[in-house]
């Protein structure tokens, strides 16, 4: 955290200053998959988790291994990657709200565990 | 760069070969000739099986990116044989009136996932891993959410894609914190790098729980009953035994070959998380009423066992692993058959329903009862070699307090699973089943399942094989 305010004004950006990004993305989408009730901002939590790691990759590629490639490579394939998961997901979302009109997560309930163990007293 | 090197990767491209066949005969035929693929698909992959099934020299291609090692031959072979069995036993549900304008896409589409677990399996770099990871888990979503028509099959899809997404970007996240800490993503190079920085301790918890997800230990296993319960029984088969077993073999090499110098952390991680999975799922399978979500709690409980091979950590370790994968497989796959063939005849899942099966399906009833009893342990079958190597192995390595608990929690796994047993031959029912005669695929498929169930563990050759080829 000190080297974002050693720096501060002189038009250099430190790594940690990409990592202090990427950490409060990560976990705003950690947030908003467990507290958001639309399926649809759950998706968009997820993408920020998965573009949170993204910044990672450049940032420390960048900064720290600046003659190879490895770390850009592995960013732009997952993005095709989280693109293809966006599409499947949309496109069960979209199944969703065909049958049931809403696409809130209290409509899927009816998959969960039995209420009693009553049945089970007989044996 | 010289591309002839792909042409080694020979499981991959004869697969890739299948689908392509397989896809252009869906395209190309009308929807009546449709019933053919299902021998097309399932006699194409016997024969990429059967091709395949010997293993070669290890070799490396493109720098260490893609590695083979002879154990991989007989992991997928046992993949394979399980992608094989789920298709004998999809007929029916597939030509049912819903799902019938879509059947070839059921092929295609699994044998997509099992080339995203064959990429995963021989991948040496964490790029092409996550691919393989990906590959197996996105189209997965899709078939569970097969069944277009029914709330629950949709439900499922949401709760599988959304909870599976959201485990493999917190492991991206430790990928990329793999890659802050030493530079590299190669397997091999990242052995040495790695030595246990804090950060680097936070990498792997991160990453691992990608793979905790996958095979559902117990924190994460959350998803398990509720995917189980929704998605078309096939697909569950397919999702507790193919899926399961590749990750639980990934887990192990990657485990010892990447995060080696960890050993210490990983296996203390490793001590709880079965304690916990094994006891945990044990009571939960107890008060389960619909026999999908008991076989969910019942796979919970399997994975548990799974991972004592993965703690010991050596090369009985690994073979065992692979052999309790392989018995696991036909265990579950003869259930699985059984709880198809009654559902697409009856839709009956409830366990009360299995009351007095006996009386009306004596053959179908002794098959589950023999599968049962394998996945429990009980001696003539192959369900106790399996059990007794894999307990060999934790104990070769000193963790007898474990073995110990697991030994106590198969015998609470062999109470529920005899009430089962219980049910369908001892309880009386006023409407029991009615007889069913099943359709002639489904049967072959129960067939081989028995055979295995009772032959993989007196042949001890299958054994043998398996460690012979154990590397660690």
């Amino acid at each position: 955290m000190g080297a974002i305010f050693d720096n501060f004004g002189s038009g250099v950006i430190p790594l940690e200053g990409y990592i202090f990004i990427s950490l409060i993305m990560f976990f705003t989408g950690i947030y908003g998959f467990l507290s958001r009730k639309s399926l649809l901002m759950i998706l968009i939590s997820i993408e920020m988790i998965l573009n949170s790691a993204d910044i990672n990759f450049a940032a420390f590629n960048r900064y720290l291994y600046p003659d190879q490639m490895e770390g850009f490579f592995f960013a732009l394939f997952t993005i095709a990657i989280s693109a293809c998961e966006t599409a499947v997901a949309i496109a069960i979302v979209i199944n969703i709200y065909r049958n049931l009109n809403n696409v809130e997560v209290d409509s899927l309930q009816e998959l969960q565990e039995p209420e009693s163990t009553e049945t089970k007293t007989e044996i | 760069m010289n591309y002839s090197v792909f042409l080694q990767l020979h499981d991959e491209l004869s697969l890739l070969v299948v689908m392509v066949i397989l896809l252009t005969f869906d395209i190309s035929v009308s929807i009546r000739r449709g019933r053919y693929i299902q021998p097309l698909a399932i006699v194409l992959l016997t024969i990429h099986t059967l091709l395949n099934a010997f293993p070669r020299d290890a070799f490396e291609v493109a720098g260490g990116m893609y590695q083979y090692f002879p154990m991989h031959t007989y992991v997928k072979t046992i993949l394979n044989i399980g992608t094989i069995i789920v298709f004998l036993q999809a007929n029916k549900w597939l030509n049912n009136k819903d799902s019938m304008i879509r059947r070839g896409e059921f092929y295609f589409i699994t044998l997509s996932t099992l080339f995203g677990l064959y990429i995963m399996l021989s991948a040496g770099h964490f790029l092409l891993f996550f691919i393989g990871i990906e590959m197996a888990s996105i189209p997965m979503a899709t078939l569970v959410a097969f069944n277009k028509y029914q709330h629950k099959s949709a439900e499922a899809g949401a709760k599988f894609i959304l909870s599976t997404v959201f485990a493999s970007g917190i492991s991206l996240y430790g990928i990329s914190m793999i890659y802050g800490t030493t530079g590299t993503l190669y397997f091999d190079d990242l052995l040495p790098l790695i030595v246990g920085g804090p950060m680097q301790i936070m990498s792997f918890v991160f990453f691992a729980v990608g793979l905790f997800f996958k095979i559902s230990l117990v924190p994460f296993h959350l998803w398990t009953p509720d995917v189980y319960e929704g998605a078309p029984t096939p697909v569950t088969a397919y999702l507790s035994v193919v899926s399961k077993g590749a990750a639980a073999f990934v887990l192990f090499t990657l485990f010892t070959r990447v995060f080696g110098n960890l050993i210490d952390e990983w296996q203390s991680i490793l001590y709880g998380l079965i304690i916990i999975s094994i006891t945990l799922a044990n009571v939960f399978a107890i008060r389960q009423q619909n026999i999908k979500r008991f076989m969910a709690f019942s796979s919970i409980s399997q994975a548990g066992y799974l991972m004592l091979g993965v703690i010991s950590a050596s090369t009985t370790g690994m073979s065992s692993l692979v052999y309790y994968v392989l018995v696991y497989l036909f265990s579950n796959l003869a259930i699985f058959g059984v709880i198809t063939i009654i559902e697409n005849n009856t839709g009956k899942v409830a366990i009360k329903d299995y009351n007095g099966l006996y009386q009306t399906n004596p053959k179908l009833s002794a098959i589950m009862m023999f599968a049962l009893f394998s996945l429990a342990g009980i001696p003539p079958f192959a369900g106790f070699f399996s059990k007794f190597f894999i307990f060999a192995a934790a104990a070769e390595q000193g963790f007898y307090v474990l073995v110990f608990i697991a030994l106590l929690n198969t015998i609470i796994s062999l109470y529920y699973y005899l009430l089962i047993v219980k049910a369908m031959f001892l309880r009386k029912s006023d409407e029991p089943i009615e007889r069913i005669t099943s359709d002639i695929p489904a049967r072959i498929s129960l067939v081989i399942c028995l055979l295995a169930i009772v032959f993989a563990g007196l042949l001890s050759a299958v054994y043998q094989q398996i460690a012979a080829y154990s590397f660690i």
